[in-house]
């Protein structure tokens, strides 16, 4: 009896050392986190290799890479060049997604209405104030748009989504810029906040004539009618993975330290203008060498291996020269003795 | 404090008791002690630790932290009043209604109701009060709000606009079925079973010769409620009201679902806005630098203002003791 007692706990200590030797964590955006899951869960199957990943939210996973307690910690806004250097950090991109703006019109069906950037932000400043606004109407001859007020929808918790969409407005409106500006959570003048993602889209199925801005998954997945907005070079993509890749496509990736370059607005008549990446950090001088080579080794096979998960969950992979550029990047995480651990 | 404490120290019965039955006391003495104590080291150190994490926010908006009301992650300026008087009014709607609707509740099952409809109601009660903030939250947002929204907020704007002040504070600009009124009434449903069922104990609780002698000299139902037991239990009675405001006031995931969440002030009611706990659970997760701050010193407002609620409702309470 106690034999077979020793036994139990000795292979159950052997085994637990052995799956913490190797688990990976990660924190961070929540944003990234159904595709995160989706590659751990066939990761794990290839390779026995678990991933442990809180998507608390990009704001936690910055403080969680700082204070070490995670292999790498995910932002949907990258971190600027100066900070990067600051803490020690290595900066890429894991995945891409993008935006649609959300509407609940009557009678609206999706991609039949039309916007422009500079529209868009007018109608989040407050400035366009009813759906028959003339420069709707103008843009939109042949859909019948009710006589009543816009209600605006955003997102209420600071987030990654709100980063690029404000991104994307202050882009195209200098008056977006100087008043609002970009960034996770911003002073909206009017408006109404949704917490999370299912909190924008369940407003705007529920409130009608209104307006949110949601990952075009979801747009998707909870079946709401989304408009068409103008690219950089005056056409109306349709959001699709082309449209989304075309806008990666065309970006200069080494323009910013750490790829940290926001892909929203890019020039390409196919490009969908509001796109953008999601960012892994990791710190530089690797404490634990054989955790950071086990997180870059998974976000290796995720390259080589996770295009198609991330496709059927609307995300967008990154263009094959990328992912090269990145893997090259690697070199610079390395162990005390400055040998590089991938 | 020291009342209840003392009679523990009083070293009279010492003498006899020297065998293992003191050591045991003695044990256990110091074992409460320090549970109590606990409390109190708890207590401080939360009051420590949020005093510490939002003092950059105090220090660099000064007073403006508390009476400005711009809340811009930009430029980094931060100003707590909308939240603030969000709080407020959400929590003082939801005792506007909530009260009324939980003394007739009472009343009606300790007085009138016949004894086959008291013990579900009452087991109701009981079960709505276990229910779970997020799902008063999700079943605001996706039940009541579009009611609200189509059969109150429409037509009330549409009869009140133009009118003087009830058309400022009624009208909506947009009916969304979201702002401080939903919130208000959501969190009224939250306190009704706190409030009435525990003035329904208390009604209980009076001896059943009060009113039955009220009764044998002919005064009606209402005024035995009106004259004998209101007085009775007048003292448990706000004594339940301000725990139900307590709950009000720092209640998060309900009013984060269906307040609309709008850094902004309004003269309406019927218009999103914000309070302290909901701005918290909405901006936590992603603050950095002096916007954690901020929120960390949000926290110590909250904090001060259910302290301050609380020392209001011991005045109120000993005033009617005094009577």
């Amino acid at each position: 009896m106690r034999k077979i007692l020793i036994l139990a706990a000795a292979a159950t200590i052997g085994l637990s050392g052995a799956a913490q030797a190797a688990d990976i964590t990660g924190a961070g955006a929540t944003f990234p986190f159904p595709i995160y899951a989706k590659w751990a869960e066939a990761y794990k199957k290839d390779t026995g290799i678990g991933l442990n990943y809180q998507s608390i939210g990009s704001g936690g996973g910055i403080r969680q890479i700082k204070s070490k307690t995670v292999d790498f910690g995910a932002s949907d806004m990258p971190l600027k060049g100066e900070d990067l250097e600051k803490d020690g950090l290595l900066q890429f991109p894991a995945v891409m997604g993008a935006l649609v703006p959300a509407i609940n019109i009557a009678g609206v069906e999706a991609r039949q209405i039309k916007f422009t950037g500079p529209m868009l932000s007018e109608i989040y400043m407050g400035t366009i104030k009813k759906w028959t606004d003339p420069k709707i109407v103008a843009l939109n001859p042949g859909i019948k748009l009710p006589d009543a007020n816009i209600t605006v929808v955003y997102r209420s918790d600071g987030s990654g989504t709100t980063f690029v969409w404000t991104d994307y407005l202050s882009r195209v409106s200098p008056e977006w810029k100087s008043k609002i500006g970009a960034n996770t959570s911003v002073q909206f003048p009017v408006g109404i906040g949704g917490k999370g993602n299912e909190g924008v889209s369940a407003s705007v199925k529920q409130i009608a004539n209104s307006i949110g801005y949601v990952e075009y998954a979801y747009a998707k997945q909870n079946k709401l009618s989304y408009g068409l907005v103008q690219n950089r070079d005056g056409q109306f993509p349709v959001p699709e993975t082309e449209s989304f890749q075309a806008a990666a496509a065309n970006a200069n990736w080494s323009e910013a330290p750490g790829f940290g370059i926001i892909i929203n607005n890019q020039p390409g008549a196919q490009a969908w203008p509001i796109t953008s990446a999601t960012f892994i950090l990791m710190h530089k001088k690797a404490d634990k060498p054989e955790q950071s080579q086990a997180a870059l080794k998974f976000f290796d096979w995720a390259y080589k291996n996770g295009d198609k998960l991330a496709i059927d969950l609307e995300y967008v992979p990154m263009p094959a020269n990328v992912k090269d550029q990145i893997r090259a990047s690697w070199k610079g995480i390395t162990d005390a003795s400055s040998k590089p651990v991938f | 404090m020291t009342a209840v404490t003392d009679p523990t120290s009083i070293p009279a019965a010492h003498p006899q008791r020297k065998t293992p039955k003191g050591t045991f006391d003695l044990i256990f003495r110091n074992a409460s002690f320090l549970s109590a104590l606990f409390v109190l080291l708890l207590l401080a150190g939360i009051m420590l630790s949020m005093v510490i994490g939002g003092w950059p926010a105090f220090r660099e908006m000064g007073i403006g932290f508390v009476t400005g009301s711009q809340w811009d992650t930009q430029q980094d300026v931060y100003g707590a009043w909308p939240a603030i008087a969000g709080t407020l009014s959400t929590a003082f709607l939801a005792l506007l209604i909530g009260v009324p609707l939980s003394l007739g509740i009472a009343v009606y099952l300790t007085q009138l109701a016949p004894l086959w409809f008291k013990q579900p109601v009452s087991t109701a009660i009981e079960l709505l009060a276990a229910v779970p903030s997020i799902i008063y939250g999700m079943w605001g947002l996706f039940v009541f709000v579009p009611l609200f929204a189509a059969y109150v907020q429409t037509p009330l704007s549409n009869i009140v606009e133009g009118m003087p002040i009830i058309g400022t504070i009624l009208s909506s600009r947009s009916p969304s079925g979201l702002g401080i009124l939903t919130a208000g009434i959501i969190l009224a449903f939250m306190i009704i079973p706190f409030i009435a069922s525990i003035v329904r104990d208390m009604l209980d609780q009076i001896p059943s010769v009060l009113r039955e002698s009220a009764y044998g000299i002919g005064a009606t139902t209402w005024e035995v409620v009106r004259h004998v037991l209101v007085p009775q239990a007048g003292v448990s009675i706000i004594g339940a009201c301000m725990l139900g405001l307590g709950r009000a006031l720092g209640e998060t995931m309900a009013v984060t679902f269906v307040v609309g969440n709008a850094n902004r002030l309004s003269a309406s009611i019927m218009d999103p806005g914000s309070t302290i706990a909901s701005r918290i659970a909405n901006e936590f997760n992603e603050a950095i630098g002096l916007q954690l701050n901020a929120l960390i010193a949000l926290g110590c407002i909250l904090f001060f203002v259910t302290f301050v609620v609380l020392v209001i409702a011991r005045i109120l309470v000993a005033r009617v003791k005094a009577f």
